[in-house]
């Protein structure tokens, strides 16, 4: 109980502080996750798209994979590039281990089957509406993951939102990759990762109910954008 | 509006990607948790830095992972504490030499009314055995780092091996000395920890420490920098900078001075 | 609405379309000329919509042809449907979308959307949302959308009947007017009465076979087919 009201005492302090390197923790945890989100729904609009509206031998399998990469465990994605990025792997000439790309890139294949999976759902479901109508103006693929992309874009607000929810919040992956080193590769997860091993149980708190705060202002910011749109009736 | 998503998401990456030549990069540097965790790091490159200007960042695992990270050429100097495997590292022509830098000191924690009267064993294997005589809930890192072989090997001298018998008392967090201190200090627990990590270790409940002192509780560290030889890429000559101040009398004063809550969890070399 | 060349006449030949074991369509002949406009009727059921569809190329036949005078046919028809797709966007923004699909450069598409929309007495409303307007303007919408793009045949799928009799007016006033500028108009409906305002030619639809097919006038007076007679007398109900 005691750990509780210190924590949020902490989380005050550290929120008026605006000491530096607090600062840095966040910023460079926004940097990473909003990058990695940007990437993933770069890729993943339109290849969610495409398999919504492809028919092609072997589309079950993809729908599945996608589906299932959904929850893909942060520690394994981390491993994996981990062992990419090492100097002993493959792509270890690009020296990227233990640097904020190293963790943009983990993100990024964590959120991807997030974006891509429920955008597919997203425009299957907007294509049933519009389909005929699409086809009777002879609209070519482009045109049409066109429309459907950015009609549906309410919704993909949110999806745009669970992949950030989804990045910002993992641990596993930018730990392995990037390494937690201080002034470089440290976010708000791997801070609190910190904190807690070295007993500083409060503090860890903190961080995290900051880390709340500003998942909880992504989100207040796009229902706002929401709920506008439903007044002005683009939702429904 | 496609287009301008995908430009503006290139030159992202590009910006972040731009792989740094290897004498303008910082030096990267792999050490475990326990030198981490005692806050010498922060001070002691600082002031490494302000001399030298060369400025190094730290990644923190346990000793096994670091030499392995070693290994593949991740790192350009490591700094680990489990003297046999550093022995192998060199040996096996990844690392220049090892280089003895501080030691500290393994200590034997639990609860404060210490049901298993280790504060009055004769020696620190003697301590061992009261634990599993008990026996008495202990809690160990089980990581394959260096303080988890220097407590194997406790073990070893007492003429017991409990991680074989998994027998509930003897419980294994794989995970680092913080997870562990965690563990053992809410279930009231023995522990075997050293003294960088439990200095300033906040969340001591009631644990404390039982016994310390003698010949089987000395923590060495060396400092070993990585062969360019075998891995062109690293830093070799700046590697060699840290190396001869951190064992020279500059680095050695720093850590001797080094106090945490006026104790001086480190002792140098020399 | 007649370029260059015409994609009419439209020759159909023992078109037939078949779906899970049923055959829905079976050996429907016919050729439409521009010009009169063409009602297909028959009650629910018949296969009118089928037919529409596979006409305008959304379905493929099982068997027969369909042959346009000249290929290249997608570009020069548009389709509305019974009920209409709005997009979430705004009334003008469903016009110029539209354009845009079709390879309208930017800077005609507000221009001709706009002169559409006034067509359709829906200027008004241009920047409202699309799909706050009622069932009536709405599918007026849809007819001022497929106006924009200047087809030369618009096929119509009972495109009133989810609307009161004053919205049925209004969108038979702008098939009337769109007639009356050229385009060749294909309507399906199951209502005698709008068949008897709109048509100029009958193709009478039945249980997936064309019956009858004639002037309007002749076959409203003295249907040559009993099935038509029956439907004549509001006797023929599926």
């Amino acid at each position: 109980m005691d750990s509780f009201a210190t924590a949020f005492a902490e989380a005050g302090a550290l929120l008026v502080s605006f000491d530096p390197d607090f600062l840095s923790i966040v910023g460079l945890s926004l940097r990473v996750s909003l990058t990695a989100v940007a990437l993933a729904c770069l890729i993943g609009f339109p290849l969610g798209a495409l398999v919504a509206l492809a028919r092609f031998p072997g589309r079950g399998v993809i729908v599945l994979l996608l589906n299932t990469f959904m929850g893909l465990p942060p520690v394994v994605v981390g491993l994996i590039v981990f062992l990419l990025l090492s100097r002993a792997g493959p792509l270890g000439v690009l020296g990227l281990l233990f640097t904020p790309t190293a963790m943009i890139i983990a993100q990024t294949i964590l959120v991807t089957p997030i974006v891509a999976a429920l955008t597919r759902q997203i425009v299957a479901d907007l294509w049933v509406e519009y389909g005929e109508h699409l086809r009777s103006l002879d609209a070519g693929p482009v045109a049409t993951m066109t429309t459907l992309i950015t009609d549906a874009r309410y919704s993909l607000a949110t999806v745009v939102l669970a992949g950030f929810g989804r990045a910002i919040a993992e641990v596993g992956a930018v730990m392995i990759v990037g390494g937690n080193i201080d002034h470089a590769t440290r976010v708000m997860t791997t801070a609190i990762a910190l904190e807690t091993s070295k007993g500083n149980l409060s503090t860890a708190l903190g961080l995290g109910i900051v880390l709340l705060l500003l998942a909880l202002a992504v989100n207040a910011a796009v229902q706002i954008i929401n709920a506008s749109a439903s007044r002005r009736a683009v939702l429904a | 509006m496609v287009t301008r998503f995908a430009v503006l998401a290139v030159a992202f990456l590009a910006a972040f990607t731009a792989p740094v030549v290897a004498d303008d990069r910082p030096l990267l540097l792999g050490t475990t948790t326990s030198v981490d965790n005692s806050g010498l790091l922060g001070p002691l490159l600082k002031a490494f830095r302000d001399e030298t200007g060369i400025e190094v960042r730290t990644v923190v695992r346990g000793s096994g992972a670091i030499l392995q990270l070693g290994r593949s050429g991740d790192f350009d100097v490591v700094l680990v504490h489990h003297p046999d495997a550093e022995r192998a590292f060199v040996a096996g022509g990844d690392g220049l030499g090892r280089y003895p830098v501080m030691t500290s000191r393994f200590l034997i924690a639990g609860p404060d009314d210490d049901p298993a009267g280790v504060r009055a064993a004769p020696d620190a294997a003697a301590a061992m055995e009261r634990i599993a005589a008990g026996p008495y809930d202990f809690i160990s890192r089980g990581d394959e780092s260096g303080t988890n072989a220097a407590e194997r090997h406790l073990w070893g001298l007492a003429g017991l091996s409990p991680w074989t018998a998994r027998g509930g008392w003897y419980r294994e967090t794989g995970s680092g000395m913080g997870a562990t201190l965690n563990m053992a200090s809410v279930l009231s627990a023995y522990t075997f920890t050293e003294s960088g990590s439990w200095t300033n270790f906040a969340n001591r409940g009631d644990l404390a420490v039982l016994f310390e002192g003698g010949p089987h509780l000395e923590n060495p560290y060396a400092i070993i920098p990585i062969d360019p030889e075998r891995h062109p890429h690293v830093a070799a000559r700046d590697a060699r900078r840290l190396v001869d101040w951190l064992t020279g009398p500059v680095g050695q004063a720093f850590i001797a001075g080094f106090r945490v809550d006026g104790e001086p969890p480190f002792a140098p070399a020399r | 609405m007649s370029g260059p060349a015409s994609i009419l006449p439209l020759q159909v030949s023992h078109l037939a379309f078949e779906a899970n074991g049923v055959r829905l369509l079976d050996d429907v002949s016919f050729t439409l000329q521009a010009g009169r406009r063409a009602v297909l009727l028959g009650p629910n059921g018949a296969g009118k919509s089928l037919l529409l569809r596979l006409c305008h190329g959304l379905l493929r036949p099982t068997s027969g042809e369909i042959r346009w005078a000249i290929e290249g046919r997608a570009r020069r028809q548009a389709m509305v449907f019974q009920r209409p797709v709005m997009l979430r966007r705004s009334v003008i923004g469903n016009i110029t979308h539209a354009l845009a699909v079709r390879g309208v450069p930017r800077g005609e598409r507000t221009a001709r959307a706009e002169a559409a929309l006034a067509l359709a007495g829906l200027s008004p409303l241009a920047r409202r949302p699309a799909r706050v307007l009622s069932g009536g303007e709405q599918q007026r919408l849809a007819l001022a959308r497929a106006w924009a793009t200047e087809p030369e045949i618009l096929f119509l799928d009972e495109p009133c009947a989810s609307l009161d009799p004053a919205a049925t007016r209004s969108v038979e006033a702008l098939i009337e007017g769109f007639h009356a500028a050229g385009t060749k108009i294909v309507m399906a409906t199951h209502d005698l009465a709008q068949a008897r305002r709109i048509a100029d030619e009958i193709l009478f639809v039945h249980k997936g076979r064309l019956i009858e097919r004639g002037d309007a006038d002749s076959f409203f007076d003295a249907p040559q087919s009993e099935e038509g007679r029956a439907f004549v007398a509001g006797e023929l109900l599926w």
